[in-house]
């Protein structure tokens, strides 16, 4: 086939040919919804009643786009010998024109106040407006996606099998 | 009187409707065969307005000419670009008879020949009017491609005249036999390619070379002008089309060609339209030393060949 003449121009034409058979893989996303893979990072929610202003995040966020503000108050709890001290948010604000999205406040986050939402359409025409205040960023928590299930063929989390373990034992 | 102006007006719309038909098949076909969908918003359905829009689009640009250009024939050469091809359509029969042609003559094919040939005054008034180094080089470079490609051009056009024993273009389709598209295939193949590099189609267009010269002899040009030269382009996608059916397929010449010629006449210059685009999609442009020495080493040789055999057989049979 190499040597006959003129084979690579045929060549040519029955690739494009065969191209044009085939349909486009093109979606056409703002007239149709893109199917996203779970996981996906669009945007990060803040579940508030979760945070407990421990700044971990904050401190985590490689280029320190997340903002936090914050107050004592003491909580009087009737029989304790003295009242309890809690933290309570006055702030939290992610800058979206700063994030990188690499997760790494959500990683951070030991009470599970953070998660990643799929959604992505928030482009703004002023970049001032990609900072979302907390309850912006608590409004993408109902965009969050349950979990996805695990793998069949995985193998089970350390908690688990240690779980039981010591059941067995 | 009523006569001409019937003529004219129908040559017109022709002009009008088959280049943009032509265009918007190129959009479609393209970007399917690039794995995209093309055009899919004007006119609601996949795109079928999109010319249109960009014709409104084109309508609303300023209309620049440089500083530095030589103004009035900067300003003439997209009309005399367009213009050959509207003048060739005349000539150009769809059907036997007086009625389906614009203007029937017995010269028809050198008339045709002779008007394509006006393209690369065109060409090189907007190169050289624009003042500017990419448009001349683009001018110089078509300049060169189109007078050497004017030869097999012309010679493989000949050959049919020589086989047919005339110049009338309803003459040559009456003489057309389908065992010609065996005997005059070389010379259908030579005027097919010659005739993409008249029109300066990829993968001919070094002149225009959008990757080193920005845009060849159309840098300069903005708006309506513009679309001018893109309409000239695809005017001569039709022209040339048509007249390959005409010289080389048998033209109006099917099955049910007592009532459907035209018809006929339209569906093959459609189909070598496709082969046009098509052509364009798969291959990547020519070299400018590939192009001179395709023309010279090979089309005028061939061609040559040909004339030689078409008078052999028409001597012997």
């Amino acid at each position: 086939m190499e040597g006959i003449p003129g084979s690579g121009l045929a060549k040519g034409l029955a690739v494009t040919a065969k191209t044009m058979a085939h349909r486009a893989h093109t979606r056409q996303y703002p007239d149709v919804e893109p199917d996203l893979p779970p996981r996906s990072r669009g945007v990060i929610a803040l579940f508030e009643e979760n945070c407990t202003v421990c700044m971990l995040c904050a401190r985590e966020c490689p280029d320190w786009c997340i903002y936090i503000d914050s107050h004592k108050e003491e909580v009087v709890v009737p029989g304790a010998a003295r009242p309890r001290q809690r933290n309570v948010l006055d702030r939290f604000a992610i800058d979206f024109s700063l994030c990188m999205y690499c997760g790494i406040c959500i990683e951070a986050c030991p009470f599970d106040a953070l998660y990643w939402s799929p959604e992505f359409e928030y482009a703004e025409y002023d970049i001032r407006d990609l900072l979302h205040e907390k309850d912006r960023l608590r409004e993408w928590m109902w965009t969050v996606p349950p979990p996805p299930a695990h793998d069949p063929m995985g193998e089970p989390a350390k908690e688990e099998t240690t779980a039981a373990r010591k059941a067995a034992r | 009187m009523i006569e001409v102006i019937i003529r004219v007006l129908g040559v017109v719309v022709a002009f009008l409707t088959l280049p943009l038909l032509v265009g918007q098949t190129e959009h479609k076909v393209m970007a399917h065969m690039q794995g995209r969908l093309g055009p899919m918003y004007a006119g609601a359905f996949h795109g079928w307005a999109q010319l249109i829009a960009d014709g409104v689009k084109f309508v609303q640009k300023e209309d620049i000419s440089p500083a530095d250009a030589d103004r009035p024939v900067f300003r003439i050469a997209p009309v005399i670009a367009l213009l050959p091809y509207l003048v060739a359509l005349l000539f150009i029969p769809l059907g036997p008879g007086d009625w389906l042609v614009g203007q029937p003559i017995d010269i028809g094919l050198f008339v045709v020949l002779a008007v394509v040939g006006v393209g690369v005054v065109a060409v090189l008034m907007a190169a050289w009017s624009s003042a500017n180094k990419y448009s001349l080089l683009g001018g110089l470079r078509a300049a060169a491609q189109l007078l050497g490609y004017e030869l097999p051009f012309v010679l493989a056009a000949a050959s049919v005249a020589m086989a047919a024993g005339t110049l009338s273009l309803p003459g040559i389709v009456a003489a057309w036999r389908p065992w010609w598209l065996l005997w005059q295939l070389p010379a259908m193949v030579v005027f097919f390619v010659a005739g993409l590099a008249e029109i300066r189609r990829p993968p001919f267009d070094m002149p225009i070379a959008d990757s080193e010269l920005v845009f060849g002899y159309m840098t300069e040009y903005t708006g309506l002008r513009f679309a001018f030269f893109l309409l000239a382009e695809y005017a001569g996608i039709v022209v040339i089309s048509a007249l390959t059916v005409v010289l080389f397929l048998g033209g109006w010449k099917g099955p049910f060609d007592g009532q459907v010629g035209w018809l006929w006449t339209l569906v093959k210059t459609f189909a070598v339209s496709f082969v046009v685009i098509w052509v364009r999609v798969a291959y990547p442009r020519l070299r400018e030393d590939q192009l001179q020495r395709l023309c010279w080493l090979v089309l005028v040789p061939v061609s040559l060949g040909q004339l030689v055999l078409t008078a052999a057989v028409r001597v012997l049979a």
